[in-house]
């Protein structure tokens, strides 16, 4: 067990530093520097500005330097908001963002697991296809017509829910949670029902039933477990299709978290911004991924021992 | 104890509903097993063998449908609730599959697994139930059984499984055992010392047995009586001396002579040539008349009765042998 | 009656079950199963519309009706899904939008399948070490935040539409991989290729006559479900303003040029979504249509 996470902690590192290097280049092979498309300076503040961005140095120079900056936790400076560094914009944006995307996680896992098991019990019933048919629309209609047409109806047209962010009304999170959400409540809730009915056709529930075990020991003990595998090693992509959702959310209902700095920042071209949610985003995935697979380890006894 | 027999099954049909319209598995069969009886179910696969039992232990995949009667004593066990057949299978009759790899849930310890048995059908604490299991493995000849019963089913090979599931069957004392295809997946060697571990079982119990198998030689060793099963019917049903000595089907004829044997000279097996009917669309006649040797024009044109010929001896044949 | 054993010929009442080969089968079963089916009708009845689009109506898709601004759906003035708050006809722009939005789905996907299948053919028939190395790197690029580094690319090289059609290509081919290695694997397993390479067939037919055929399946429904998840990518970028720019445009910037004035003119959102939704619908039903077709093993 101990070998096995640290053989999963010692791949996250070029995962990791891969995500650096991409975004890096990306951002530096870019024709034209950040700042040419402003305005006309004059050559002397230009050659001033990149000396103080460090953009007259060589590429690997400033690769070198700014893994070097990374290592240390600094982001670096915003082109755009010229009085803040990217970790302090960062610092600013992601307690709302993870708020919303942790709620959005959570119940996506809560809904999408009991509704995944209501349907596997149900098969083949109105309520089993009820459920699979609302999956197929939450799975298929992308986020940024859903939340749109959320706020048209409940906000504009019912006036049910405040439009927009509000600091202060948690009710202003209600909308852009559910539309963050429903995406991965779709996929959670297949992915649970097609593994619970294969668990539940399995030979070892039917060797529980066999023993005159009532359904409910056989569900609870013999088939949640074997029947959650499929899910847990679903967090990850979930976790990253939470984030990318965030854009969309964050965007239509004008929420301050990182999603939208990161907008703002590819509009702007703020390269260290969008470098920074990047890589403060892979890692974040990669953590994630790290987490569910230990996780996994203890789940399962085959890996446990190994 | 009552003379009723432990299972009697009458009339018994199962159909399962495909895509492609139903398929008969199970076409109006009966039988009994008796106190102290070791009864074989012989058949190829697909003869329905497998799926008359699942219907006895309510264990038909959810596509299945049993009619009929089955009772066991005098319980009918098609018309019983859940809650009713709980309490009678895994205590009064209890079953050992034929695939001991899947058979045991991989996320549970095997103590888990047999223990939970004692505690919902004998009311036991754990540590009673703990006690109870590992005398069983024991007596299954499971090595230092003490220890491994806090295992995983994963840290055991395939024959060691396969005691596991019989100790499992067994820790209620159970009246009747039903043993579908046991040594199927295994090795020879290691069937070898599951039929001797059966054996065993079969001296010390009184109890009644069914062991349900396509290997003719297991049946030779360990049962009473036979049932020859093809296309979802009993073809032939006999003591095991009558159905070796003195077959009167053409199916088990076939069977028999398709056996490899120490004692005759062959030069090389026969075959029953052709293939089993699709269930789907039975032949009107006898569902055997398309491969037999010995087809009439009677065979092809109506169905053959199942018909005693004997005192406890049975067969579905238009023709006398 | 004692019988003696004849001889006689297999009797006629056996049922002859006819085979139809693998994709005749799944073409009977594609048949029977009405929601794909409704979804390939329905499929082409949009792919049509967006190629004819230019003879369907008397606008051009950047014409300004100064006479009607954000005016409601009306077939008197021949707007028939209104017109936007520039005066511009909605239903051409929905229609030159789709064009867009399907050409991104088709050609990133060939993008994808190319690359796909070659690495994973590779690695699965290859196998060994190499093998080893290339699914690595796959499962690393597996982690990457991609649709992060699609916004970068167009931040970096502007709002090249031939650009965006590439990267998405060029990051939709990890499951293609996968599943071409998966069954390049299972296929140099399988018993008719060993005996084709112990009978002598060469390498060249071997693939030809085995392996196509069999990979054809899969690799069919993948393309299927490949191309709205695409669609769906192209959408995301243009809706945040950072993929197809004007006048051009795509279901994703049509919509999100109808949030912007829904309070006022639901037509302007309504259309590009409906459309959008009703193509990724299509897809996701002729794919899994597809699977359970010529997969019959999950039924």
């Amino acid at each position: 067990m101990f070998y096995f996470t640290l053989k999963r902690l010692f791949w996250a590192v070029p995962t990791l530093l891969l995500i650096i290097t991409i975004a890096f280049f990306l951002m530096r092979i870019a024709p034209g520097g950040p700042f040419s498309k402003e305005r006309p300076v004059a050559p002397e503040i230009l050659a001033n500005i990149n000396k103080v961005y460090h953009l007259d140095e060589s590429l690997p120079e400033q690769y070198v330097r700014y893994l070097g900056n990374i290592l240390q936790g600094d982001l670096g400076p915003s082109y755009k908001y010229k009085d803040f560094t990217v970790n302090e914009l960062i610092g600013l944006g992601f307690p709302v963002s993870a708020q919303i995307g942790g709620i959005a996680i959570l119940l996506a896992l809560l809904i999408g697991v009991s509704l995944g098991i209501l349907a596997a019990l149900r098969q083949n019933t109105p309520t089993d296809y009820t459920v699979m048919t609302v999956a197929m629309f939450g799975i298929t209609i992308p986020t940024f017509v859903t939340a749109p047409f959320m706020t048209l109806v409940f906000g504009v047209l019912l006036k049910w829910l405040p439009i927009g962010w509000d600091d202060d009304n948690w009710t202003s999170l209600i909308m852009p949670i559910i539309a963050l959400s429903l995406p991965q409540i779709a996929i959670i809730a297949r992915l649970m029902r097609g593994s619970m009915i294969e668990v539940l056709r399995s030979n070892y529930v039917r060797t529980a039933r066999a023993k005159g075990l009532s359904e409910r020991l056989a569900i609870l003990r013999h088939s949640l477990k074997p029947a959650m595998v499929p899910v847990l090693s679903y967090i990850g992509p979930a976790v990253a299709g939470i984030i990318t959702g965030s854009i969309i959310i964050e965007q239509t209902f004008n929420i301050p978290g990182i999603g939208r700095h990161f907008v703002q920042g590819a509009l702007n071209r703020d390269y260290p911004m969008v470098m920074g949610v990047t890589i403060l985003y892979g890692a974040l995935i990669v953590f994630f991924n790290l987490v569910v697979d230990i996780i996994y380890g203890f789940l399962d006894p085959k890996v446990r021992y190994d | 104890m009552t003379n009723k027999p432990i299972l009697s099954v009458e009339n018994l049909k199962v159909v399962f509903k495909t895509p492609e319209g139903p398929v008969k598995a199970v076409n109006n069969i009966s039988f009994t097993v008796n106190d102290g009886e070791v009864v074989g179910v012989v058949g190829e696969s697909g003869s329905g063998k497998s799926q008359v039992f699942m219907s006895v232990m309510g264990l038909l995949a959810t596509n299945g449908t049993a009619t009929g009667v089955i009772r066991y004593r005098d319980i009918d066990l098609l018309g019983l609730s859940r809650d009713k057949l709980d309490k009678i299978r895994g205590r009064h009759m209890s079953m050992i599959f034929q695939d001991p790899m899947t058979s045991l849930n991989p996320y549970l310890t095997v103590e888990r697994q047999m223990t939970e048995v004692l505690e919902i059908h004998r009311n036991m604490s754990r540590t009673e139930a703990r006690q109870q299991a590992v005398q069983l493995l024991e007596k299954v000849q499971i090595p230092s059984a003490a220890q491994r019963i806090s295992m995983y089913p994963h840290e055991f090979s395939g024959g060691m499984r396969q005691r596991v599931m019989i100790a499992m069957a067994l820790l209620c004392q159970p009246q009747l055992l039903i043993a579908d295809e046991p040594t199927t997946a295994l090795d020879v060697t290691i069937q070898a010392q599951i039929l001797e571990l059966m054996r065993t079982l079969k001296r010390t119990k009184s109890n009644a047995m069914v062991l349900i198998t396509h290997d003719l030689g297991v049946i030779a060793g360990l049962c009473d009586r036979v049932l020859v099963m093809y296309a979802g019917r009993i073809v032939e049903q006999g003591t095991v001396q009558d159905i070796f000595y003195n077959p009167q089907h053409p199916y088990t004829m076939g069977l028999l002579k398709s056996m490899p044997r120490l004692d005759v000279k062959t030069d090389r097996l026969q075959t029953i040539a052709g293939q089993p009917p699709n269930l789907q669309h039975l032949p009107i006649g006898c569902s055997f008349a398309d491969r037999c040797q010995y087809r009439q024009d009677i065979c092809i044109s109506s169905k053959p009765e199942f018909r005693q010929i004997a005192p406890q001896r049975y067969k579905t044949c238009h023709l006398n042998f | 009656m004692k019988t003696e054993p004849v001889s006689l010929p297999p009797s006629s009442s056996k049922i002859v079950v006819k085979s139809r080969g693998l994709w005749g089968n799944a073409w009977r079963r594609l048949r029977r199963n009405y929601a794909s089916l409704f979804s390939l009708i329905l499929l082409a009845i949009i792919v049509l519309l967006c190629l004819l689009a230019p003879y369907l109506s008397s606008y051009e898709f950047d014409d300004v009706d100064y006479d009607n601004f954000s005016s409601p759906p009306s077939f008197e003035n021949g707007h028939y899904f209104g017109t936007e708050r520039n005066g511009r006809d909605l239903f051409v722009r929905t229609l030159y939008g789709g064009r867009v939005s399907l050409s991104v789905g088709l050609v990133a996907t060939l993008v994808s399948l190319v690359i796909g299948v070659l690495w994973g053919a590779i690695a699965g028939f290859v196998g060994g070490r190499l093998d080893n190395l290339m699914m690595r790197f796959v499962d690393i690029l597996y982690a990457m935040p991609f649709m992060f580094f699609i916004i970068m690319l167009t931040v970096a090289f502007g709002r090249d539409i031939l650009l965006i059609y590439v990267a998405i290509g060029a990051i939709t081919w990890l499951d293609m991989a996968r599943i071409v290695r998966g069954q390049a694997i299972s296929l140099r397993r399988k018993e008719f290729v060993e005996a084709a390479v112990a009978g002598g067939v060469s390498t060249f037919n071997i693939i030809r006559r085995h392996v196509i055929p069999n990979l054809l399946g899969p690799v069919a429904i993948y393309c299927t479900l490949t191309i709205p998840s695409v669609i769906l990518v192209e959408s995301f970028v243009s809706f945040l303003g950072l993929g197809v720019q004007e006048p051009n445009t795509s279901w994703g910037l049509l919509i999100s040029e109808g949030v912007q004035t829904m309070d006022s003119s639901w037509w302007a959102l309504v259309f590009p979504s409906l459309f959008l939704m009703a193509t990724l619908f299509c897809f996701n039903f002729i794919g899994d249509g597809l699977r359970d077709a010529l997969d019959p093993k999950d039924r």
